[in-house]
């Protein structure tokens, strides 16, 4: 049975079936079904399915959806297609989740191994055999995604840095820098950190854990739930009036919707939360609608660079300000990848049985990558980053680089290390 | 004209017929079922889906009670595939009396009818959306059943024991040797030719449309008084088991998740003529208003589709006014040997679909009395067949997932003509090709063809278009065929139109007006 306070009890995403006039508008944007049968769509799997659900998991081939959410987008009734298919997905798993579902879902945990031992584990990850092993073993795929580690954390580069002595005449913010930042994408955490303090902030770095939304997309929904009721408290032990910024899409969207409208939190604590919390673009983006983001002394790029929205960002509702904001960059110049999802969608391309088909998924927003490449592509999101990277080659980085070189802050061209 | 000579003739193809001419084929008779419609197209069709435990009348009618508890547990065995053990609840709601409850245990241990009082707490655990402000619950063994397949499957047993069932066939004259009955004669409405069918004996099962019948062998003033009630199914189950109110029967007072949906039920308003069931909404409303007492936010789900089902409750003028046996709920049995001077006729009146094996049961015994024969019911123990590919497929109790589960395994093959309901296409060819002369509501009550959300908007053109062409049927009755099915579904439609359902029926008129045109096609054939 489930918690009272869950949605799950309130049954909310399945009376929103009843909006559905099977129209078929999520059939036709789905980019899952779009390219295999073994799905057999947001419709089917969604409210259609889901009146025929009771006691009883019997269509476990709903797993093929990869939770991206652009069906909930596009649905112009209101069905809450993808929260449907999440919820039905959690119950389906609830008794015979795989370990490897267990173990990726645990991004900290996958972090806090890899990090002491970041040279060993990235050779294991470019040590072919080894990735084998692993898929036969674990079941994620051999030529997954996967992150590279680093010796030195977010939390770490904090601890070691000198903290700028300047007023802060901005004011202050919290940064939400989530596991990605901390353990993978050090270098984003970094630089957005330097660049809201190149604007006059000061940036507070409370002490901080996993939102919980891997558990979340992998269906292990009581873990997720309790995760991100814990880092909710983490981040209120800041000042409570305090802007948080977030540099990670996926985590940032877990505070703002996900937890509340798929995990059914509904606590007042995870609502102020999501109230105050911002991506790092749509909060430069507001600063310069305000007046407030002077670009008078940006350095120009004189580039082309292939962007990609991610999905978790259009899940958010706040269009695409990273695509604004880096056209304020004297000479850079963006094309949108204008595809859907790149297919990685979390960790959903990183399992063997599901890896070929995020491949074909994501293969219109490579292909654009490809044909625009002048030598770097950007995503607002790091696992997008990472299967951009992986499937094209072509090093791809977070829009805060771009503004952080617009800046002055580091040299062109745009660093794509760790 | 076609002849034909059997035993006995039972007429009317609803759950009570079919009961009778499976158990007189069983007990060695030839037999045959006539219907002027398909099966259960009346009153077995037109209800609200409940097998009773009996809970509903261990105050009432304690007599059905105890019948409901037993027959409940035959058809559940002998018919696995047409009955949903749910399980079922009494709940006192928050301005019900909760002494009614006490009543309600000491009438269901007298007349054999389990049932356990739970707490507030355990209801809810089961049934989330339940009003948290009821006061009293009463688990009983409520089920769900399916009258469409409840009836096809009796009358495949009955076929399996020699009888023959012709549907579409009307009758038009009873014929009379003296003061015995000889035959019947229908007219063959597919095709239009008479068909005589000399008999010893005719079994009067029309139901609400007895009296009719009755008149036609000179036995008149069968007063067939209809009670009509309205059903409401809603988009999907609120509840997962029955709800009922435990209060005294009263309009509104069930819920009971069939199939994908569930239905609230219903009223009981006499009804002049069981061929034209008016829907008022003042009705409608009283069953949304009961609705928001059992499950709050009731009102704001969708609605799908309303009908209105007669109850054939007869009222005999030669019955003493003091006899009200005939006249109450039950089964009453005119014998028009003693009533008239005719031999060989007996109506059969009242009666509910939960006990309609025991009536046929009795109904026989009836027959038997009067020829003077006897045969052992044997109804009650031999389970009906069930069609299955693999004969060592053994039968369960329906539940909701099983077209899930099906469409899990065969959906990469067989693509789904009715999304909704996940019917396949294979389903509705195999149908279609048993029964080629079938309209497209014949099939839907058999398969559940738009009886989802869109109501036949998507699936009605895919259907049509896979038997037009299979060369089933000609362009012009795929015309016709296509009309009538909508014009049907539409009957259902528009006295629930609100919210949701608006929406629906609108995106659907846009296609079947705007895209197809179908109210300018080249006339079609006039369909039956």
């Amino acid at each position: 049975m489930f918690e009272p306070d869950t949605y799950e009890h309130d049954l909310l995403n399945r009376a929103s079936l009843d909006h559905c006039v099977k129209c078929t508008i999520c059939e036709t944007q789905c980019p899952v079904a779009a390219v295999t049968p073994l799905f057999s769509g947001p419709k089917y799997v969604g409210p259609q399915a889901e009146r025929f659900r009771h006691g009883e998991s019997v269509d476990h081939s709903l797993d093929y959806c990869s939770s991206c959410g652009i069906c909930t987008h596009v649905c112009p009734q209101g069905v809450h297609i993808a929260e449907l298919n999440s919820v039905a997905r959690s119950a389906m798993k609830a008794d015979h989740m795989p370990l490897r579902d267990q173990l990726i879902s645990r991004t900290t945990l996958m972090g806090m191994t890899m990090t002491p031992l970041a040279p060993v584990a990235n050779a294991v990850l470019r040590f072919k055999p080894a990735l084998v092993a692993v898929e036969k073993v674990v079941g994620i795929h051999r030529n997954a995604a996967m992150p590279t580690a680093h010796v030195q954390t977010l939390v770490g580069w904090l601890r070691s840095r000198t903290a700028p002595k300047n007023p802060a005449p901005r004011g202050k913010l919290i940064f939400f820098h989530g596991c990605a930042q901390n353990y993978f994408e050090v270098e984003t955490g970094i630089k957005t950190i330097e660049v809201l303090e190149h604007l006059g902030f000061e940036v507070i770095v409370p002490k901080q854990g996993c939102c919980g939304l891997p558990l979340q997309s992998n269906g292990i929904f009581d873990t997720a739930r309790s995760w991100v009721r814990k880092l909710v408290a983490q981040l209120r032990e800041a000042p409570q009036d305090l802007t948080i910024i977030s540099c990670s899409t996926s985590c940032g969207g877990m505070l703002k919707h996900e937890a509340n409208e798929i995990l059914g939190v509904k606590d007042a604590d995870l609502l102020e939360v999501g109230g105050r919390m911002r991506d790092v673009c749509e909060f430069l983006l507001e600063m310069y609608d305000n007046g407030d983001l002077d670009t008078s002394d940006w350095l120009p790029n004189e580039l082309t660079v292939p962007y990609h929205a991610p999905c978790q960002l259009r899940g958010q509702n706040i269009g695409t300000p990273a695509v604004q904001l880096l056209e304020l960059v004297p000479g850079l110049t963006v094309v949108e990848s204008g595809a859907y999802c790149c297919g990685i969608a979390g960790t959903y391309g990183l399992k063997k049985e599901k890896y070929d088909i995020a491949m074909k998924v994501g293969k219109p927003v490579f292909d654009k990558v490809v044909a625009i490449n002048e030598g770097v592509a950007a995503c607002d999101s790091e696992t997008c980053r990472w299967q951009i990277e992986q499937a094209t080659s072509v090093p791809t980085v977070h829009p805060i680089a771009f503004i952080h070189q617009a800046m002055g802050l580091s040299k062109l061209p745009v660093s794509t290390g760790g | 004209m076609r002849s034909l000579d059997v035993d006995v003739v039972v007429v009317g193809g609803g759950s009570t017929g079919v009961g009778v001419v499976r158990d007189v084929a069983m007990r060695g008779y030839k037999a045959v079922l006539v219907d002027r419609a398909d099966l259960a197209q009346g009153t077995s069709g037109r209800f609200h889906g409940l097998l009773h435990s009996g809970g509903r009348y261990v105050v009432s009618d304690p007599n059905s009670a105890r019948e409901c508890a037993e027959e409940n547990v035959i058809v559940t065995r002998i018919q696995p595939t047409a009955v949903e053990t749910t399980g079922g609840l009494f709940v006192c709601g928050p301005d019900d009396d909760p002494d009614f409850g006490d009543k309600f245990l000491a009438g269901a241990a007298a007349n054999g009818v389990p049932a356990t009082e739970i707490t507030v707490a355990q209801a809810l655990e089961l049934e989330p959306r339940v009003n948290p402000g009821i006061k009293r619950a009463i688990a009983v063994q409520d089920g769900s059943v399916d009258g469409w397949q409840l009836v096809w499957t009796a009358a495949q047993s009955a076929k399996e024991y020699g009888a023959e069932v012709l549907t579409y066939h009307k009758v038009t004259r009873i014929e009379r040797d003296g003061d015995q009955v000889s035959a019947v004669i229908c007219t063959d409405l597919k095709n239009g030719e008479e068909v005589r069918i000399g008999c010893h004996f005719i079994l009067n099962c029309a139901g609400a449309w007895a009296g009719e019948i009755a008149g036609m062998a000179d036995c008149h003033d069968v007063q067939v008084v209809p009670g009509r009630g309205i059903m409401v199914a809603m988009n999907h189950r609120l509840v997962n088991s029955v709800v009922n109110r435990l209060i005294y029967p009263s309009d509104g007072d069930i819920i009971v998740p069939v199939h994908t949906v569930c239905i609230i039920g219903t009223t009981d308003v006499k009804a002049p003529d069981p061929d034209h069931l008016p829907i008022p909404h003042d009705e409608v409303q009283k069953m949304f208003d009961a609705g928001e007492v059992l499950v709050p936010g009731f009102r704001n789900a969708r609605a799908l589709h309303v009908w209105a089902g007669a109850r054939p409750l007869v009222k005999d003028s030669r019955v003493g006014a003091g006899d009200t046996r005939h006249m109450s709920r039950g089964m009453g049995i005119l014998n028009h040997a003693e009533r008239d001077g005719l031999k060989g006729l007996l109506t059969i009146s009242g009666g509910k679909l939960t006990t309609y094996r025991l009536m046929a049961e009795h109904i026989v015994d009836a027959m038997e009395a009067e020829l003077g024969t006897s045969h052992p019911c044997r109804t009650a123990e031999e389970p009906c067949p069930t069609p299955a590919p693999d004969p060592t497929y053994v039968p369960t109790n329906y539940h909701v997932t099983h077209r899930l589960h099906d469409r899990e395994h065969d959906r990469m093959e067989d693509p789904i003509l009715c999304e909704c309901e996940l019917m396949s296409r294979r389903m509705f060819t195999d149908k279609l090709a048993e029964q080629p002369s079938a309209s497209l509501d014949d099939l839907r009550r058999q398969l559940r063809l738009g009886m989802g959300p869109c109501q036949g908007g998507f699936c009605t053109v895919r259907a049509t278009g896979v038997a037009h062409e299979l060369g089933t049927v000609d362009t012009e009755r795929a015309t016709g065929l296509l009309r009538l099915f909508l014009e049907h579904r539409w009957l259902g439609l528009w006295p629930i139109l609100y919210g949701d359902q608006v929406r629906q029926t609108a995106l659907d008129n846009w296609i079947f007006s705007g895209t197809l045109d179908v109210e300018h096609l080249p006339e079609g054939a006039e369909v039956v």
